[in-house]
């Protein structure tokens, strides 16, 4: 497959890897964070890390949509869903994420909500045109990329009058995150970061210089294939090795220093910043999600249907917060992969296969029986 | 066929009529429905005994029943439709138990409002499907559900067949040592569905692979090799079936990306929506495990067959307490090739 197929040779990926283990010294230890849960997808699926030197590491981030959006959040959803009569729309994985009171929309939907899985805001807007009697809330998450078509969806409701169309608006920033990360006290060690694939196609390179300039940590920008990943670890023991900290871009092929400078303005007209967003792991972070604007509040369903977020503590048994900071493994987890597991998902890290640990476990718990 | 004209006032409207609830209610409108829609097109003469059930010859053999009940959406799709897919997906079960299938029963649950020109599409779809495979439905059932309860018709088949002395296919036979074959591409069918429904447009059509895998089979039997598993992976695709088989078995097994075939437009539609194909259905593909020493001549046996001609050793089976599949990546890696956990779901960004 043209595009595809040259960026899964087999044969290109055992020279990087040689490259990656002549390179990396022997006596120290990188430590990498992929922050985005399609590079941890990406390593897991094609089993990356057995091409990688015992003292090159992968942490994996909390760039996976559904795994950073907390307890109450769904619980939102779902109060929507099943008190407001509303048809509750959402993107794939959402569905599986653990709620409060042993619900998910997924048992909602079995429990009577009208629940639908949509793969774009374009089917949300149709629901709603094919439905002019009922509500219709398209639950929108997402980082930077899914961002622009909830813009587009908005504009479209507002341009043709929807009025029975609106979001509960999820989206959240990827350099708020990665700041979080790197300023909690007592963080987690960390020798560079691999830069987001999608989420650079629309904000550009620019917004990470200041992890580089500030924190003195190295970003490669890489894409989903597997040798944009095996090149950007690369490039980034490189980096490490000179002791330089800069944003280097192995995703020339569509990422750009400023980014969709049109994606950017369509976000910027319909969304603002929110004082702070609550995170599943990082707690609340200023500055780090989105709201819509004043001028589009009517699409606005925590406003329209006045339905507040209650935080909802994580289970205590679970410890994906400290896996989503990069603190802990999926697999030093005391219930990973016994009370927790993808068919009983405890935290929503083992929901998603983007999230550490389904992907741990469905592609490399082989390696602790070894 | 029963030679006394039924005294119906008019003909059935095939081209403009609807199901309705008189369709199912057991009286006159049933009864033609089922003689000129059902029987007319199945026409058989177990079917044409009439009777609540089909009185069938002895038959020489352990006998195998399967059965399925098809619900897809849309009803027809490139490569094919729910009639001969519920054909070829029964006489499949029936047949990679070894068993040369012999009847085939049809239930049919319809709604209410289905246009009678696409039931009729269907029914001889299915008639002509169990035609061409040489296995008559002899028997079936009709049901009419309001409008609104049902996805317009779903289709229940079950199948009968017998099996010869000597042969002995299980799940629970695969051997650490054995090797696993693949008769062809992986994908075709769930993919050729799912790009339908969500409107997705591929320079070369993506084209199910429905078929009734009866003859390869009866090709790999007569092949003389020691057979010891025989699956076709339908729902939840090749991943499924060889964890479903690996658990039965008691063993692990190691799988080489690089042999399991995947056709270009099905691997792009999979990567446009976040797929992975080994977890997508199949309608005309099987799986086979050998002895080690019988892989090449099973393999040569597959590939003299029309619906075999793609098939390749993918891997073998292991000893492993844990019950793995692995898979060696085209990239050098390892990976587990695990059970799915609910439905595949397209990733978010």
């Amino acid at each position: 497959m043209k595009y595809v197929d040259e960026f899964r040779d087999g044969d290109l990926a055992k020279n990087i890897a040689a490259n990656i283990a002549g390179e990396a010294h022997a006596g120290r230890a990188y430590r990498l964070m992929e922050f985005c849960g399609g590079h941890t997808h990406a390593i897991s699926r094609y089993g990356l890390a057995d091409l990688l030197p015992p003292n090159v590491r992968m942490i994996h981030g909390p760039g996976c949509p559904v795994c950073v959006l907390p307890i109450g959040r769904i619980d939102q959803a779902i109060r929507l869903a099943r008190e407001q009569d509303v048809i509750l729309c959402t993107y794939a994985d959402t569905v599986r994420v653990p709620a409060s009171a042993n619900l998910s929309l997924m048992r909602a939907k079995a429990g009577g909500a009208d629940v639908r899985m949509i793969y774009s805001t374009q089917d949300a807007l149709k629901i709603a045109r094919d439905n002019p009697q009922r509500e219709v809330v398209f639950l929108a998450i997402g980082f930077e990329t899914t961002t622009p078509p909830t813009a587009v969806a908005i504009r479209q409701a507002a341009a043709e009058g929807l009025k029975n169309f609106s979001i509960l608006c999820d989206h959240v920033l990827t350099p708020a995150a990665m700041h979080a990360i790197l300023a909690v006290e007592g963080g987690v060690a960390l020798d560079g970061f691999v830069g987001p694939a999608h989420v650079s196609t629309v904000i550009g390179s620019k917004p990470y210089e200041p992890f580089a300039d500030d924190y003195h940590k190295p970003v490669v920008i890489a894409g989903f294939e597997p040798l944009d990943v095996m090149q950007a670890i690369l490039m980034l023991v490189r980096q490490v090795n000179d002791g330089r900290a800069a944003v280097e871009n192995e995703f020339t092929r569509a990422v750009t220093r400023e980014g969709n400078l049109k994606a950017q303005e369509l976000v910027a007209e319909v969304f603002e910043l929110r004082d702070a967003f609550e995170w599943r792991g990082l707690g609340s972070v200023p500055h780090s999600a989105l709201k819509l604007r004043p001028q589009f509040a009517a699409f606005d369903a925590e406003q329209k249907f006045k339905v507040d977020y209650v935080a909802v503590p994580d289970n205590k048994a679970c410890e994906c917060a400290a896996i989503l900071r990069g603190q802990k493994r999926p697999q030093e987890c005391k219930i990973f992969g016994t009370v927790c597991t993808p068919e009983n998902p405890v935290g929503s890290c083992m929901v998603s296969s983007e999230g550490a640990c389904a992907a741990h476990y469905s592609y490399g718990r082989f390696r602790e029986t070894a | 066929m029963n030679t006394v004209k039924p005294n119906y006032t008019r003909a059935l409207d095939l081209k403009h009529g609807r199901v309705d609830m008189s369709h199912g209610s057991g009286g006159r409108a049933m009864a033609q429905l089922i003689a000129e829609l059902f029987a007319a097109a199945f026409d058989n003469e177990y079917l044409a005994q009439g009777n609540d059930g089909a009185l069938l010859p002895q038959a020489q053999g352990r006998l195998v029943m399967a059965t399925d009940s098809h619900v897809v959406s849309p009803l027809f799709f490139a490569g094919g439709d729910i009639g001969c897919l519920s054909v070829h997906g029964t006489i499949n079960d029936v047949a990679v138990m070894g068993a040369k299938p012999l009847y085939l029963s049809a239930s049919f649950i319809l709604e209410e409002g289905f246009p009678l020109a696409d039931l009729n599409r269907i029914v001889e779809s299915m008639a002509q499907a169990a035609r061409a495979a040489g296995v008559p439905i002899v028997t079936g059932d009709t049901k009419v559900v309001e409008q609104g309860k049902g996805d317009g018709v779903f289709i229940t088949t079950t199948g009968v067949g017998v099996v010869p002395d000597g042969i002995h296919l299980s799940g629970d036979q695969a051997r650490p040592g054995d090797k696993i074959l693949l008769s062809g591409s992986i994908g075709d069918h769930g993919m050729a569905i799912l790009s339908q429904r969500e409107g997705l447009t591929f320079s070369a059509p993506i084209v199910s692979d429905t078929a009734a895998l009866h003859g390869l089979i009866a090709a790999m039997l007569d092949s003389g090799v020691r057979l010891r598993v025989l699956r076709d992976p339908t729902r939840g695709g090749l991943a499924t079936t060889l964890n479903e088989i690996a658990r039965q078995s008691g063993v692990g097994m190691m799988l080489h990306e690089s042999a399991i075939k995947v056709n270009q437009p099905v691997e792009a539609a999979c990567e446009l929506l976040g797929l992975d194909p080994l977890y997508v259905a199949n309608e005309g593909k099987l799986v086979a495990i050998c002895a080690p020493a019988d892989a090449d001549r099973l393999l040569a046996a597959m590939r003299a067959h029309p619906f075999g001609r793609d098939a390749a050793v993918i891997g073998e089976v292991l000893a492993d307490a844990h019950g793995f599949v692995q898979m060696t990546t085209r990239l050098g890696g390892r990976r587990v090739v695990d059970w799915l956990a609910g439905e595949q779901l397209p990733r978010i960004c």
